[in-house]
């Protein structure tokens, strides 16, 4: 009889794990960006078609292969075929390096969570300076959140080569979110299976909020809109209308549009990490994992378009309001100077009142020039960025204007917080399932205690990232220790199934699993199309790293309140080189070191005989 | 009173600009001799408080220029009405204290909170060119709020982990208590068919199938005695 592997306790269980694991923070800061990057509507086009013709398949692949071998991603791929134990072992130091630089956003979302609790939010205003004359210098440079995010949380230093002490704030915070990672996964399924009810579903009550907050936010039309307008200004001749259809039809003629939406799909889901594998190691055989795979890959982009709508009309919100701000500093440069009355210039009058003071008192009109800024709401708007940025400095200045803006704080900092720990229990459970499989380990360690070294030493590594430097050694991780590597995995992955196994034989396996036949379409995607898709991705994201030669990346300059464009030093590259070639290097090795065994095992059985 | 205007006395004169309609909206009210003459009053009041000068009445502050802003400039002149009060003076008055409070730099804006309180308007919209606001520093609790509710959070996830990971402990005890001896062979002829000959007996895997209810569990194999 089986020695009782844990199980979810409900299907429902395992489809909110894969949910809070694949709805992550890049749903809420990547896709986005993407989307008006690409004009909005005609993103969807490429983005819908890479999920059915790629997100979906790969999914399920990953789901049937966990459900059917019922082990980690080393266990499942050693029983695949032998020589592919090196798969198992990429996903899980993959999945190590993730987890290691991951939780750090917790951390920061527990710092900003805890700040929030103030009136007014610390980051809505700037501090003053030494002898009270002003305000802070760095401050005033950059803006009040830039300032919090750079000095207060990051206090990051110039380059990454001076890297500064451990801050023990963020250093605090991280020790935080380690203890309740292992809160949450202690007890395996058991303890995991409750706590994603609540990451999976508090993210969406958070977001509705949001929603209809955003929305009936002053300016949030002009997000909106802007979302869906180019972002290249095209001249828009004849009715703007048609302009703007031809421009989205153009948009789907760029090869990098289709590129981005391929990528954004794959990494969206977290394929290749082994979390998925892990999850559905824990079902029950019998478990339909097609239907929860179309259901899980559904929600996922559904939630990316959700949560665009929401960050565009609060980006709206924040570029309108300071527009208006912008306007109404121009309009009391020149009542001051020119002493017309309190009121009497409008936003409405502004310009032609401009042109009649410039006639009537040139000389001071041409005085008082340089000082009057050109305000425009498209200049504004078009400050969209991604990532940590988007997150910590263009949303906290959204929420510092609303009002009651500690509530929305709060909200906002228990929502990332909810998405990261969900994506952290997927990570985790990468990593513990195999170990926690492997006999020889867990006849020494009991679960538990597993668990918590794991959590230690990652977060004790985890500590580097809260240094004066920590925030460019954590973009080294976000940009290369998961990209390239991960493709790699899932190709490998693919291609085993449909060529090494079989995928008549895996077909009969998932027939005799489940009782459902397999449907042509999944035989097509996972024997041909998603391989091709992911080899054209391969081939372009290696050809983009050779051809842009150096690597660059964006330090904060405190002095100019801004960041600036500097070259990575020769050990910094040689560290992306490590971590990129650790994780893929281990196909090759788990293959060549099987080859050894068993050429030792052969010699040794011949030289019994 | 004449006065010749800023001119003669122009480093001694201060010009003061109010926002009216930007503070108060609708219920701003017009800025007519009357308002000047309580200006002129706070001014004055102000100006009883240096020493020395206990004796300053409102007509020794002098407003000229009144503009449609509304902004205007003042002196404020001796009793002599020969010459005006240094500027220094001035400001130091707009600036003293209501009430000498030992330390704490609030009470230095206490004269000029009384002027603002006058008029309905603040520092940002009763302006006092080249008398700069003393910035409001920022009220500094002795223990930051973040501190506090990071430990609450902190003790609450301790308390807990501690309490799964005891209850783990027992239910392991407990369990180590019943038949081990059954559990240690069923794993160990598992474990040989598994890697037979290295190709994996997924056939005979039991994994793989349906589960038969028919079987009894493992745990009724054995009658309770």
């Amino acid at each position: 009889m089986d020695e009782a592997r844990p199980l979810w306790a409900t299907p429902l269980q395992f489809v909110f794990a894969c949910i809070s694991y694949a709805v992550g923070l890049g749903n809420v800061w990547r896709f986005p960006y993407l989307c008006q990057m690409y004009g909005g509507g005609s993103f969807l086009v490429p983005y819908i078609i890479m999920l059915t013709v790629e997100g979906m398949p790969l999914l399920y692949l990953e789901l049937a292969v966990g459900q059917r071998m019922r082990q980690g991603s080393i266990g499942a791929w050693r029983t695949i075929n032998p020589y592919l134990s090196g798969v198992g072992v990429a996903s899980v130091v993959v999945s190590f390096f993730l987890s290691m630089y991951y939780n750090v956003i917790n951390a920061w979302a527990f710092w900003y969570l805890f700040h929030s609790f103030q009136d007014p939010l610390p980051w809505s205003v700037c501090p003053l300076n030494g002898n009270r004359t002003g305000y802070d210098e760095e401050c005033e440079k950059a803006s009040s959140t830039q300032y919090f995010w750079y000095r207060k949380t990051l206090n990051i230093s110039p380059s990454i080569q001076e890297s500064g002490a451990v801050q023990w704030e963020p250093a605090l915070c991280l020790i935080l979110a380690w203890l309740l990672v292992y809160l949450c996964i202690l007890r395996g399924t058991e303890s995991t299976g409750k706590v994603v009810y609540f990451t999976a579903l508090l993210p969406y009550c958070v977001l509705i909020v949001y929603l209809v907050r955003g929305l009936t936010l002053h300016g949030a039309t002009n997000g909106l809109a802007y979302m869906f307008t180019p972002k290249s200004g095209i001249p828009t001749r004849g009715s703007p209308a048609l302009s703007l259809l031809a421009f989205q039809m153009e948009q789907l003629a760029n090869p990098k549009a289709w590129i981005n939406a391929a990528t954004q799909i794959f990494f969206s889901l977290g394929l290749g990490f082994g979390s998925l594998i892990a999850f559905a190691s824990y079902n029950e055989p019998s478990n339909n994992c097609q239907k929860h795979a179309v259901i899980v890959s559904i929600i996922n982009s559904s939630t990316s378009i959700f949560a665009s709508v929401v960050t565009f009309s609060i980006y709206g919100f924040k570029a309108t309001f300071n527009y208006e701000s912008c306007l109404n500093k121009v309009i009391l440069l020149l009542t001051n100077s020119f002493d017309l009355e309190d009121g009497f210039l409008t936003v409405s009058n502004l310009e032609e009142v401009k042109s009649y003071l410039a006639s009537a008192y040139p000389s001071k009109y041409s005085e008082v020039f340089p000082q009057i800024k050109n305000c425009s709401l498209e200049s504004e708007l078009e400050t969209a960025v991604q990532g940590t940025g988007l997150a910590f400095i263009v949303y906290t200045e959204a929420i510092k204007n609303m009002e009651v803006s500690q509530l929305w704080s709060v909200l906002y900092f228990f929502m990332l917080l909810m998405l990261g720990i969900g994506s952290m229990l997927g990570n985790t459970a990468a990593i513990l399932t195999p170990l926690t499989d492997s006999k020889v380990i867990s006849s020494y360690l009991p679960k538990e205690a597993i668990s918590g070294l794991v959590c230690l030493v990652s977060c004790a590594i985890g500590l580097v990232f809260t240094m004066e430097a920590g925030n460019y050694w954590f973009d080294i991780f976000n940009d290369y220790a998961a990209t390239l590597p991960l493709l790699l995995i899932v190709l490998v992955e693919a291609a085993a199934v449909c060529y090494l196994y079989g995928l008549r034989r895996f077909e009969s396996d998932l027939k005799a699993m489940t009782g459902h036949a397999l449907n042509w379409y999944w035989k097509a995607m996972w024997g041909g199309v998603s391989p091709l898709l992911i080899i054209s991705l391969f081939v372009f994201y290696l050809s983009d790293y050779i051809i842009t030669g150096t690597l660059q990346y964006q330090a904060w300059d405190a002095s100019q309140g801004q960041l600036v464009t500097k070259d990575y030093p020769p050990y910094a590259l040689a560290i992306i080189g490590l971590l990129v070639a650790s994780s893929t290097m281990c196909i090759p090795l788990g293959a060549l070191g099987t080859f050894i065994v068993r050429r030792l095992k052969r010699r040794d059985t011949a030289s019994v005989a | 009173m004449s006065w010749m205007g800023p001119r003669e006395d122009a480093e001694n004169a201060f010009k003061v600009r109010l926002s009216l309609r930007t503070a108060l909206g609708d219920k701003a009210y017009a800025w007519d001799t009357n308002e000047e003459y309580l200006f002129k009053a706070m001014v004055a009041f102000s100006m009883r408080r240096v020493p020395n000068r206990e004796g300053t009445e409102i007509s020794h502050v002098l407003l000229c220029n009144v503009t449609q802003r509304v902004s205007f400039w003042f002196v404020v002149t001796d009793p002599s009405r020969n010459h005006t009060l240094p500027a220094v003076e001035v400001q130091s008055a707009i600036r003293l204290p209501l009430v000498a409070v030992s330390g704490g730099c609030s009470s230095l804006r206490m004269n000029r909170n009384r002027i603002n309180n006058a008029f309905f308007l603040n520092d940002q919209t009763l302006e006092f060119l080249r008398i700069p606001a003393t910035l409001a520093p920022p009220t500094d609790p002795s223990v930051p709020i973040w501190i506090i509710i990071f430990g609450v959070i902190f003790c609450i996830v301790i308390v807990a982990t501690m309490l799964l990971i005891l209850s783990g402990i027992r239910q392991h005890r407990r369990k180590n208590k019943g038949p081990s001896e059954m559990e240690d062979t069923e794993d160990k002829w598992e474990n040989t068919v598994k890697i037979e000959n290295g190709i994996p007996c997924d056939p005979l895997d039991m994994k793989g199938g349906h589960v038969n209810d028919a079987f009894v569990t493992e745990d009724e194999r054995l009658t309770p005695l």
